[in-house]
């Protein structure tokens, strides 16, 4: 079945291993091998032992409803880069299950949850299988085609609700409750008992602490949040303890689930990109540029060429402006309440003056179109980013490196606190800064080059150590790698028009599926994008790295003292609109 | 500007001791000095939390009008800034924490998703504006509301503040003001004062029409 169709050469290995058992995705556009449910643990398990395709980048599912399957795909990735290996698994939508992963590669486990909770897929042997986004309870599962929200209109944007004829009707109006609500029939609500979050602390009292001990000692449970000023936002860690020391911690995520991939299936294709702003909304500009190059590669179109380097330069003012503002409240999370934080945030709001003059907005730029940007950068604002990038940020990067880097307190509350051995950073398939400072080089900018990043200079920075001074200090030479490349793109910037072709409102994408990366200031930003040729995807999945990051928190805070857990979270910087979209 | 906001202008203040001297209102006066101290409660929830981080720095300086002593606790905090997307799974904990406030208290919706649902208002696990639970006295426009308008709308709420009297406000009143029943995550999150409503709807008879089978109550598959 496979001689007609030539092999791509990353998958004759597996071919020669398996034959008969795995079939190449015959679809156009599609790619990747497709594999059956029994015979999965064995292909991943050979793919990454004996071909060291060690980094799982996504686990994603496609409902193909209504055809009765559900596709199941993963994403692997050699983490000294390469091209990757696309696994499929078809399933059936009535009591869906394939092996889970988790054993092979540990950084399944939030993923295979996700995918649990949205979709309904059950997966075998998987530790903790439980709902993550949503809360125990909850009826249906929200990302299958056929199950719809509480104020579903049509299956594409543009509603006709939405067109205007003379007076508009509020959504809520038409809900019974007046309301985003819905209820099974025969739902009793007098006296109902809500399911609690007892699962958790069930699970936490199991843990007993290795620690040798002479004294007796009660383990004591602790809930941070999900409204804590060191949670960075709306999450929630729930820590065992054992006096003072975490013995398992859990994270507890889905207090911003914004339903960004359910929305996204509804909106036209230009309709996701605002949405994409508000995913990490530190750096909006990333998320764009990740999304507008995976629909780009879809569509088999080349941005100008002078909006590719306005494209880099915004990515990399925007790394910055992440990394300074991590940076500042990290210093927060340790106790230096506030100060340092408003000495990082001034240069941000430089680089946000900055955006605001390209987009009209500070921080949700939709900046980014397929094909290109929106509008030009005129030469007040080249002038104004040549005095940042020369003077400003370079200045600050010293100062915070001169009242920081070998501050006493700073170095004693950050070296050797929550250490990621290289090994296990790419088990959990972590990224961005938390791999690099594990000692691994893997920048998608290089890794995977996209844009215009294989024609600049700069270098990949590494720290050998993973633990947050390290994570802290990675994020100062990438400030200064990223000023770097700031300097080449204002010095080589063409002249040009900033689009190709004309300006289009219902982009045309071509059946077929896409993952595009991007390096963001969290990690690998990925966007899996399938199409179906009408106007909205079928599938649009985002691999949010500070959602798989946080896989490894547990690990890190694992016999640290719980003072450590928030400073660890700090360093992971998380940011809440993308772990929960 | 003490003198303009305070004095009563029906009795003079001999020219030396102005400045000096204030004759006023027991409302004015307690509600001058509650306006100019209001303290927010640190409680982020979503992006437009960032740019409420942004009005409290250096550039936009919201201690300028006394709202800068951020409290992470709602015991010690006076105005709720409800500055992001409320979730369903969310809105439980916003008004556990509204009732742990003590009175007076104010609420500012910040943003559209709190308005009113933002762009997010179709998704399944958002909740249509933080209105739904709680009384809001100020809304701002945006997404995100710039610093700007934050402040703008503080100052808005300054000036409600300002218009209020100790007879009517709700915290002198005899009996103690109700707490706000925390709604509850069923099979969806619902509101403990509409239970009857949702009773009503779930247990309609299921109408037959022209042989179709029509399901009533917004409920679908």
């Amino acid at each position: 079945m496979t001689d007609q169709i030539s092999i791509p050469s990353e998958y004759t290995a597996v071919f020669d291993e398996f034959k008969e058992k795995i079939q190449l995705e015959t679809r156009v556009n599609f790619f990747g091998i497709v594999v059956s449910a029994d015979d999965l643990f064995k292909v991943l398990q050979f793919v990454r032992n004996q071909m060291q395709y060690d980094f799982l980048s996504s686990i994603t599912t496609v409902d193909d409803f209504p055809e009765d399957k559900i596709e199941i795909i993963y994403h692997v990735y050699k983490s000294i880069g390469g091209p990757e290996i696309e696994i499929k698994v078809f399933t059936l939508r009535e009591e869906p299950h394939v092996p889970s992963c988790v054993q092979l590669y540990p950084g399944a486990e939030f993923q295979e949850r996700e995918i649990f909770d949205l979709y309904g897929v059950t997966f075998d042997n998987h530790p903790d299988l439980r709902r993550i986004l949503m809360w125990e309870g909850f009826e249906g599962h929200p990302l299958r085609k056929d199950w719809k929200e509480p104020q579903f209109e049509e299956m594409v944007k543009p509603f006709k609700s939405r067109w205007p004829e003379g007076k508009g009707v509020l959504t809520e109006s038409v809900n019974p409750y007046n309301d985003n609500v819905q209820y099974p029939e025969q739902f009793d609500p007098r006296g109902f008992e809500p399911e609690t979050d007892l699962a958790i602390y069930n699970e936490l009292q199991k843990v007993t602490s290795d620690k040798p001990n002479s004294i007796n000692t009660d383990q004591l449970i602790v809930n941070f949040g999900p409204q804590h000023p060191s949670t960075h936002g709306v999450f929630r860690m729930v820590a065992a303890l054992d006096g003072e020391t975490i013995v398992d911690l859990k994270p507890v995520m889905g207090y911003l689930h914004r339903n960004h991939e359910k929305i996204g299936e509804r909106n036209t294709y230009l309709q996701i990109m605002p949405y994409t702003d508000r995913l990490d909304y530190l750096s909006s500009m990333n998320n764009n540029f990740g999304y507008a190059i995976t629909v780009e590669r879809m569509m088999g179109i080349q941005p100008a060429i002078r909006a590719e380097y306005i494209r880099i330069m915004m990515a990399e003012f925007t790394r910055i402006s992440s990394h300074i503002w991590s940076i500042g409240f990290l210093l927060n999370d340790l106790g230096a309440y506030f100060t340092p934080a408003l000495y990082t945030m001034e240069e941000r709001e430089l680089i946000l003056d900055i955006f605001e003059a390209v987009s009209g907005s500070r921080m949700m730029g939709n900046y980014f179109r397929f094909g290109g940007v929106v509008r030009d950068v005129n030469e007040i604002i080249l002038k104004k980013a040549h005095d940042l990038v020369y003077n400003r940020i370079a200045r600050k990067t010293d100062e915070l490196d001169r009242y920081l880097t070998d501050n006493e307190i700073v170095r004693s509350r950050c070296e050797g606190i929550g250490v990621l051995t290289s090994d296990q950073a790419i088990a959990y398939s972590v990224t961005g800064p938390l791999l690099r400072s594990s000692g691994v080089p893997y920048d998608i900018r290089r890794a995977d080059p996209y844009g215009i990043y294989d024609q600049l200079d700069f270098d990949v920075c590494t720290r050998q150590h993973g633990d947050v001074y390290d994570r802290y200090l990675i994020r100062l030479d990438e400030i200064r790698q990223s000023l770097r490349i700031l300097k080449q793109v204002l010095k080589q910037i063409p002249d040009g028009p900033v689009m190709n072709g004309k300006v289009q409102y219902n982009t045309k994408v071509p059946a077929g599926e896409m993952y595009g990366r991007v390096e963001g200031p969290r990690g690998e930003l990925g966007f899996y994008v399938v199409s179906d040729g009408k106007p909205n995807p079928k599938r649009y999945h985002v691999r949010a790295p500070s959602f798989i990051n946080l896989t490894s928190l547990a690990a890190m805070c694992k016999g640290s003292k719980i003072a450590d857990a928030v400073t660890i979270l700090g360093s992971v910087d998380i940011v809440l609109g993308e772990v929960d979209r | 500007m003490v003198e303009n906001d305070l004095n009563n202008h029906v009795v003079g203040i001999p020219p030396e001791l102005k400045n000096q001297v204030a004759v006023t209102s027991l409302d004015k006066i307690y509600n001058w000095s509650r306006s100019n101290s209001l303290w927010p409660m640190m409680f982020g929830l979503a992006c437009c939390a960032i740019e409420m981080i942004c009005t409290a720095a250096s550039r936009y300086d919201l201690s300028r009008f006394g709202m800068e002593v951020m409290r992470p606790s709602p015991r010690q905090s006076d105005v709720m800034i409800v500055s992001g997307t409320v979730t369903k799974k969310m809105i439980p904990q916003i008004v556990r924490l509204y009732n742990q406030m003590s009175e007076p208290k104010y609420v500012i919706a910040m943003g559209a998703c709190a308005s009113g649902g933002g762009p997010f208002k179709e998704g399944y696990n958002v909740v249509p504006g933080v209105d739904k639970y709680l009384p809001v006295d100020v809304y701002i426009a945006g997404c995100p509301p710039t610093p700007q308008g934050l402040l703008h709308g503080l100052i808005t709420l300054q000036k409600k503040i300002e218009q209020e009297s100790i007879p009517n406000t709700r915290w002198y009143m005899k009996d103690p003001v109700p707490a706000i029943p925390v709604p509850l995550l069923g099979p969806d999150l619902f509101d403990p004062r509409k239970a009857d409503l949702i009773y009503e709807e779930t247990h309609r008879p299921i109408e037959v029409v022209e042989g179709v089978e029509q399901k009533e109550g917004g409920q679908n598959d």
